[in-house]
């Protein structure tokens, strides 16, 4: 006997945000794993709003990568506001 | 008090509570994890809707009624449900077709009491339509899965709608007071409630390969005097259990 | 690989760790971390499952309808705790399958504490309050394990949990402010489960085989004997409050320590029900296994027939 496949739960709690990673489960089928996504993670009003997908079909980077994937970002300083000085006489930019 | 309307509140209570008891026996045993957890929210949303009709009916019988002394300082005979609620729960296909049965029936009575002339009745059922909606619709699924799955769900399935069908009707004869309710606009016709569940389930056991089988033998007397199976009294005995052994206390 | 290189891994690695930096499922981490996390998560999840057992005894029996219902959304609750913390440890390798086939043949273990019976009332609202009391200390330190996948499901648990215990002192105390038999199941009830609940927080740390390891990886935070003081210090003026007793005669304030002193748990009785011969072991494990077994054409259903309708 086989585990029903595992799936991966997204939830978005109202209109207007993400779809967040609640957790995960096991159901047979794409219906039966919207149901229970529903029966597990939304017990307490957390949504209203369910996406589910089989945990197989996501494609994750190589934590083996994260060097070379994410050191590079992490020296472009000049990317974010705080890199530039602002007279006091200029505000709101 | 007016008391048609409350014995048809304790009809629509009492069937919530009763399947909500026997969907309690299932918390900790159900075939998978997600399945216990659906059940569970299944038998909260029921025992949430008994607890607001009999609060209904406790404001009409007035004194020191309370949801809890009509639960549970009554006797079998004094109870309104139907006796397929108060089916044991059997394997995981008796209890999905005992269910996608009632459901049906239970969705379409609760649609047209969204309509009735009794406001606060309206406004339950306005509430329950949308949990019983997921309900019907969670069996419903249940139902395909089993019928379609392997040889062995599917005759499980056909021997649990085989056993229970003669159970089906029950809930769609009309009593006196169903009969006094449809003429005062607070609950609906059945007789029409039946032709619409009758096209609904056949069609879901049409696609789930299960062959409806020949009404056999149906309790006229069942709805209109109070008579059960022997059930129920073993499902009070254990639910009134410490209210009766321990009177006229706090919990 | 390399001895060296596995040796620089596993220093990188507890740099890590110290950092406070969580742990995520594809990191590299040493193979003993992995197995001692598959065990901790395991087990926590099988005992949310066979804890709904007791409870479930008394669900059919809830003397009021707000009872049954608040006594239903938290057995619930449990079983949705399992659940997460069988898909904590699905993200290290293994499967629900696996981790339930071990619950089920015994060579698993689970809280021995749901290896006592649930036998009056008043034992819903003592698990609710010392049980669940005992699980809380406990899950709020492992919130901020080194896992990630562990700590996040702790997180949720302990968010849920919260009106757990207040459910179970609610009852009690009804029951502390009712007749003289209820305040007599409610004295029953504590003097069963007082004991078996500071067993849940494990042998002393010198005994503990686990321990040390697990405390410097921090997949454990607190030691086994820091949790258990916190938390009789916490119960006994919620158990005064109820103007109900304690079965230990040692259990006193003590001043200079600030802390409370209480007696010595008796270790035959806690190994015993460890190695599986409790009051209800094997009862619990029969009913999973017969829950499991009659199960198992459901989920073959469900399983055909999403196959077919592929």
């Amino acid at each position: 006997m086989k585990d029903w496949p595992l799936w991966e739960v997204f939830i978005r709690s109202k209109n207007g945000l993400h779809h967040k990673h609640a957790g995960s489960l096991h159901a047979a089928d794409a219906q039966m794993a919207i149901e229970n996504a529903r029966d597990v993670y939304t017990r307490r009003n957390e949504g209203n709003s369910i996406w589910v997908v089989k945990s197989t079909d996501i494609v994750a980077s190589d934590p083996e990568d994260g060097d070379m994937l994410f050191e590079a970002a992490k020296s472009k300083i000049y990317r974010h506001p705080t890199f530039y000085q602002l007279p006091d006489e200029v505000n709101n930019m | 008090m007016n008391n048609n309307l409350y014995q048809y509140l304790l009809q629509l209570g009492d069937n919530a509570l009763i399947l909500g008891q026997r969907l309690c026996e299932w918390t900790g045993v159900a075939p998978e994890l997600e399945i216990d957890l659906a059940l569970s929210n299944i038998g909260l949303d029921l025992l949430g809707q008994a607890n607001q009709w009999y609060e209904y009916a406790a404001e009409l019988k007035g004194g020191d009624a309370t949801p809890d002394t009509i639960a549970f300082l009554r006797d079998a005979h004094e109870y309104r449900n139907v006796q397929l609620v108060e089916l044991p729960n059997g394997n995981f296909a008796d209890t999905i077709l005992r269910a996608v049965i009632f459901d049906t029936f239970n969705l379409l009575l609760h649609e047209a009491l969204t309509q009735s002339s009794d406001q606060r009745i309206g406004a339950i059922a306005a509430r329950a339509v949308k949990e019983i909606g997921y309900h019907a619709r969670y069996c419903k699924n249940w139902t395909l899965r089993l019928g379609g799955g392997t040889e062995e769900s599917h005759q499980k399935a056909q021997k649990a709608l085989n056993d229970i069908w003669d159970y089906a009707f029950e809930a769609l004869t009309p009593g006196p007071v169903d009969h006094w309710a449809k003429e005062a606009g607070i609950g609906p016709d059945l007789e029409q409630v039946k032709s619409k569940w009758e096209a609904t389930l056949q069609q879901v056991f049409h696609q789930a390969s299960l062959q409806i089988p020949k009404p056999g033998f149906v309790d006229r007397k069942a709805k209109s005097e109070g008579i059960h199976t022997e059930h129920l009294g073993y499902i009070l005995a254990e639910m009134q259990f410490l209210q009766r052994a321990y009177p006229n206390l706090q919990w | 690989m390399q001895d060296i290189d596995v040796k620089s891994l596993e220093t990188a690695f507890q740099d890590r760790i110290d950092q406070e930096i969580k742990i995520e499922p594809r990191d590299w981490m040493p193979e003993d971390y992995r197995k001692n996390l598959i065990r901790q998560i395991s087990q926590h999840a099988h005992s949310e499952v066979v804890g709904m057992l007791p409870e479930k005894n008394w669900l059919t029996r809830a003397p009021t309808l707000k009872r049954k219902m608040a006594l239903l959304a938290k057995i619930q609750d449990e079983g949705g705790h399992g659940l997460y913390l069988y898909s904590a440890a699905e993200t290290l390798g293994v499967s629900r399958e696996e981790m339930v086939r071990d619950l089920l043949s015994g060579k698993a273990k689970y809280a021995s504490i749901f290896n006592y019976p649930a036998l009056n009332w008043a034992d819903m609202g003592v698990i609710g309050w010392l049980v669940d009391g005992a699980a809380i200390v406990n899950q709020v330190a492992l919130q901020r394990t080194s896992y990630g996948p562990y700590s996040r499901a702790m997180i949720r648990i302990c968010k849920e949990e919260s009106f757990h215990q207040r459910q179970g002192y609610d009852i009690c105390l009804q029951l502390a402010r009712g007749s003289d038999e209820q305040k007599r199941m409610l004295q029953d009830a504590i003097n069963r489960w007082w004991w078996p609940v500071l067993m849940m927080f494990g042998p002393h740390d010198s005994a503990s085989a686990h321990s040390a390891q697990s405390m410097k990886w921090k997949i454990k935070r607190v030691s086994n004997d820091g949790l258990r003081q916190k938390f009789v210090d916490q119960t006994v003026p919620q158990l005064e409050f109820l103007k109900m007793t304690a079965p230990d005669p040692q259990l006193k304030w003590n001043e200079e320590r600030g802390h409370y002193d209480f007696g010595e748990i008796d270790w035959d009785e806690f190994w015993n029900v460890v190695k599986g011969v409790g009051p209800c072991n094997k009862r619990r494990l029969a009913v999973r296994n017969k829950a499991h077994d009659d199960g198992a054409w459901v989920r073959e259903a469900a399983n055909a027939y999403a196959q077919k309708n592929n």
